[in-house]
């Protein structure tokens, strides 16, 4: 050791001494916001935008919880692709997918002179996180900042495996990894130490109590929202392939049973979307009942659809520059490309990096032009580039003619620095344009730095969807199997509300939606938000429910019971569904009776059924009994139906890894 | 009793909702997050900013943690990464990006032995690059190991020991630029 190092060393070791009053105030800072956060519990997920919810430091706090979880899910996915060697009775199909997959968040091993992400960004939306600290604009800037790149130095880049580096993620990861100093991408090569420890999970997920069993006499009317979200199937998905049951809250029971799709009778012309209800026997308790509402929106002959003019609005930052990223991005768009129609237009802007226009409006039917110009799209190192979104939403104008369609789709992993960098100004932006007719969809790729709040609200001020597209097998079912309902919209505002009848309906149950419940109060009114529907899509939700007379009943009959008022006999309740046409502002009601039918329930309705109770033995199984994972994987099992793509067998696959994992 | 728990507990109790144990977290280790918010910023003004910052996003920051590293070792990575962060809005800001910068003033009162040899510390970690630097702060001022180091910057050990032979490189070239003098 040399003596320069000792000064060093010694020098170092010297640090001043702090100051106690600076001590007493930071920890009395501390305090002040700990009580804060103990106050301002995470709520309902706001089915609004998020400029509507209450308080700024709540909105801080979520997206502090959002960015915090996203290393978690980088881990966990990165882990699925890891674990491929490992998990022995992966069946075959499973196996196949996982492999197409590109590895998620690989452990990138950089060379020598390539730029690396910091992954501590994630940190710098939460340093900044105390309301005092930092103005609005600085903490909601944040995200974007997390996208910037920064480089390191050539001669620090040796071998760097950033990936797996992530504060949140997993540190214990980092020195089991295995590091070449080759510009390649390890992925599979390291099939030992999966996942981060089985620790109790400690994300924040936007969830709330389980909806609890309710009394008819005293609560005969239940509101809510639809829900076409599917993220939450999706979070499951990895965490039980990376070897992890899913902290409860991560499992919003009406997201998994909305992420399948079903083949419900479709709505008479005319109409936008057609119920479908059935009443069928519980699997998991003899003494009551369910009933399945299936709500499918109407497909409008897509025969002589308008044409659509799609402006890819493309997030080129350095960031973007991994497998799952920007050329997961080209091959999910070069799938969709085949399911336009020749005279629809594509065009190309990119942002961050390089920008501008990269391809002008073009006829899909110059396919190769276009995926040229897709080709030529590379990931570069700095942001800035200012006005990308201006500029699709020009080209868009430009593209724009009597009855079609235009949407700027926005493809990123997180960077929103689209040229606005207040996402109020941004949001005010996005729901201007689309009042002249152009509709934003926002597609998220990778998760290591998804900004899930932003791009929920700016899809939805943009009356579109946010999508993570994580894998080629979601691009196809996001982009190629569902691009009609995710590009038209034919009902906004969806809200339920359903009034049980107490003569015949004792007690009941909505499964899951817990985050979507509406107040009685909000079902007539136009102003309050709701799910948006998309043709050809279909919602999900089921009730349990309990007859007078059965001995399932939690709770003792009223001796006073009301009388039966209008109900006919035998009816079970009643429902009401509001919806506004799309560009409309007022609702338009449409009401059913809920009657007691013998006939034996679809294929479909037993099938959403097997996953409802999918998702409630993964949420405690309060109301499940003795029916465990051998009932649920047979029910899924025998009402698996055609699964063209695999998406019923894969969740059996998920529950029977549910159960191995140790689920009761 | 509290005083006697283990930091791993208080974090998971303070995560919970338990305030006695954040604030007895805290005042632990104050000091220590002081002292590496100093070796990073060489500025005491700095670090007092820096520590600050920390404890206030501590309890926001604690919802993420998991146990899976020991607390310290996350509260270093957590510092390290505030110092990051405070670099880069400096850089934004057009401000002195450089760290180790401010001269401090305040010091130079101090007894003249003192000063020469913060004089001499700042002109030796301003001729480090800002990654070098993080790594001294660790290795040499907070006497980690590299392998914990490499924890905390969330970097392969290997390229902690390069980086400090690095160092240890610049060092010598420093001296000898002194000798020659």
């Amino acid at each position: 050791m040399t003596d320069e190092f000792d000064a060093l060393k010694a020098a170092l070791r010297k640090a001043p001494a702090p100051d106690d009053d600076m001590k007493a105030r930071a920890i009395a800072q501390a305090m002040e916001n700990f009580d804060r956060l103990q106050g301002s519990p995470l709520g309902l997920r706001p089915m609004e935008d998020r400029s509507k919810e209450a308080g700024f430091f709540r909105g801080v706090q979520k997206m502090i919880s959002a960015i915090a979880r996203r290393p978690w899910l980088t881990a966990t996915t990165s882990a699925a692709a890891l674990a491929v060697g490992m998990v022995a009775f992966l069946p075959v199909a499973e196996i196949g997918r996982l492999r197409q997959t590109p590895p998620q968040e690989p452990l990138i091993v950089q060379a020598p002179e390539a730029k690396v992400r910091l992954t501590e960004q994630s940190d710098a939306g939460q340093i900044l996180a105390p309301a005092e600290l930092a103005s609005k604009q600085e903490v909601t800037n944040a995200p974007a900042k997390s996208g910037a790149k920064a480089t390191n130095s050539a001669a620090e880049t040796d071998t760097l495996s950033k990936a797996m580096s992530s504060e949140t993620g997993s540190l214990a990861m980092t020195d089991t990894v295995a590091i070449a100093p080759a510009p390649a991408v390890v992925g599979l090569a390291t099939p030992m130490k999966l996942a981060p420890a089985a620790e109790p999970n400690t994300e924040a997920f936007a969830n709330a109590d389980l909806n609890p069993v309710k009394i008819t006499a005293e609560e005969p009317v239940s509101t809510f929202s639809i829900d076409v979200d599917t993220a939450s199937y999706a979070v499951v998905r990895s965490f039980l392939n990376a070897g992890q049951l899913p902290p409860a809250e991560a499992v919003r029971v009406e997201e998994m049973v909305n992420y399948f799709p079903y083949a419900y009778p479709a709505p008479k012309a005319g109409q936008a979307f057609r119920p479908t209800i059935s009443v069928m026997p519980t699997p998991w308790n003899t003494g009551t009942r369910l009933v399945h509402i299936g709500i499918q929106g109407a497909m409008p002959a897509m025969a002589d659809r308008p044409a659509l003019n799609l402006v890819f609005l493309i997030d080129t930052s350095g960031s973007m520059d991994e497998a799952n990223k920007l050329p997961l991005l080209k091959q999910s768009f070069a799938l969709m490309l085949a399911e336009l129609r020749p005279q629809d237009q594509v065009a190309i802007v990119a942002y961050a990096g390089s920008a501008g226009q990269v391809l002008p409006p073009t006829f899909a039917k110059d396919r190769a032009v276009i995926l040229a110009a897709l080709d030529q799209l590379a990931a570069g190192g700095s942001t800035a580039g200012a006005e990308g979104i201006a500029l699709a939403y020009q080209v868009a104008e430009a593209m724009k003619s009597e009855g079609e369609v235009s949407r700027v789709i926005l493809a990123t992993d997180g960077d929103f620095n689209v040229g606005i960098s207040d996402p109020e100004v941004l949001k005010t932006y996005i729901a201007g344009q689309r009042k002249t007719g152009t509709y934003l969809s926002v597609l998220g790729f990778g998760r290591g730095n998804l900004d899930d709040a932003t791009m929920q609200a700016l899809a939805q001020n943009g009356n579109g969807t946010a999508a993570y597209i994580d894998t080629l097998n979601e691009a196809r079912k996001v982009l190629v199997d569902q691009l009609t309902g995710a590009l038209y919209p034919i009902a906004d505002n969806v809200k339920i509300q359903i009034e049980w009848n107490p003569a015949q309906v004792a007690e009941y149950r909505l499964i899951g939606y817990e985050t979507r419940a509406l107040a009685r109060a909000d079902f007539n009114n136009d102003k309050v938000d709701a799910g948006d529907i998309g043709a050809g899509t279909s919602v999900t939700a089921i009730y349990e429910i309990t007859a007078p007379d059965s001995p399932a009943l939690l709770h003792d009959p009223l001796r006073y019971q009301a009388s039966d008022g209008a109900a006919g006999p035998g009816e079970l309740g009643f429902l009401r569904l509001r919806h506004v046409a799309p560009g409309g502002s007022s609702s338009a009601l449409q009401e059913t009776s809920i009657l007691p039918q013998t006939g034996a329930a679809s294929e479909d309705a037993r099938f959403a059924v097997a996953i409802a109770g999918f998702g409630q033995l993964l949420t405690g199984a309060k109301y499940t009994g003795d029916w465990g994972w051998d009932q649920a994987i047979d029910l899924a099992l025998s009402a698996r139906g055609d699964d063209p793509f695999g998406f019923r067998i894969e969740a059996v696959n998920l529950m029977r890894m549910a159960q191995s994992l140790g689920a009761d | 009793m509290l005083m006697d728990t283990p930091d791993e507990t208080l974090a998971q109790a303070a995560r919970s909702g338990d305030r006695a144990a954040l604030g007895v977290l805290i005042g632990r280790h104050y000091d220590r997050v002081f002292g590496l918010a100093w070796r990073l910023t060489g500025s005491r003004a700095d670090a007092q900013d820096l520590a600050q910052d920390v404890c206030a996003a501590l309890p926001v920051k604690l919802t993420a943690w998991r146990g899976e590293a020991r607390f310290s070792t996350w509260l270093y990575r957590v510092v390290v990464n505030a110092a990051h962060d405070q670099r880069r809005r400096a850089a934004t800001r057009l401000k002195a990006s450089e760290c180790w910068g401010d001269w401090e003033l305040a010091r130079q009162d101090e007894i003249t032995g003192e000063a020469e040899r913060l004089d001499w510390l700042t002109g030796t970690m301003r001729t480090l690059s800002p990654e070098l630097r993080d790594t001294v702060a660790l290795v040499v001022g907070e006497e980690l190991t590299q392998a914990e180091a490499a924890q905390v910057l969330g970097l392969s050990e290997g390229t902690v020991a390069w980086r400090m032979s690095e160092v240890k490189k610049r060092l010598k070239a420093i001296a000898a630029q002194e000798a020659a003098r």
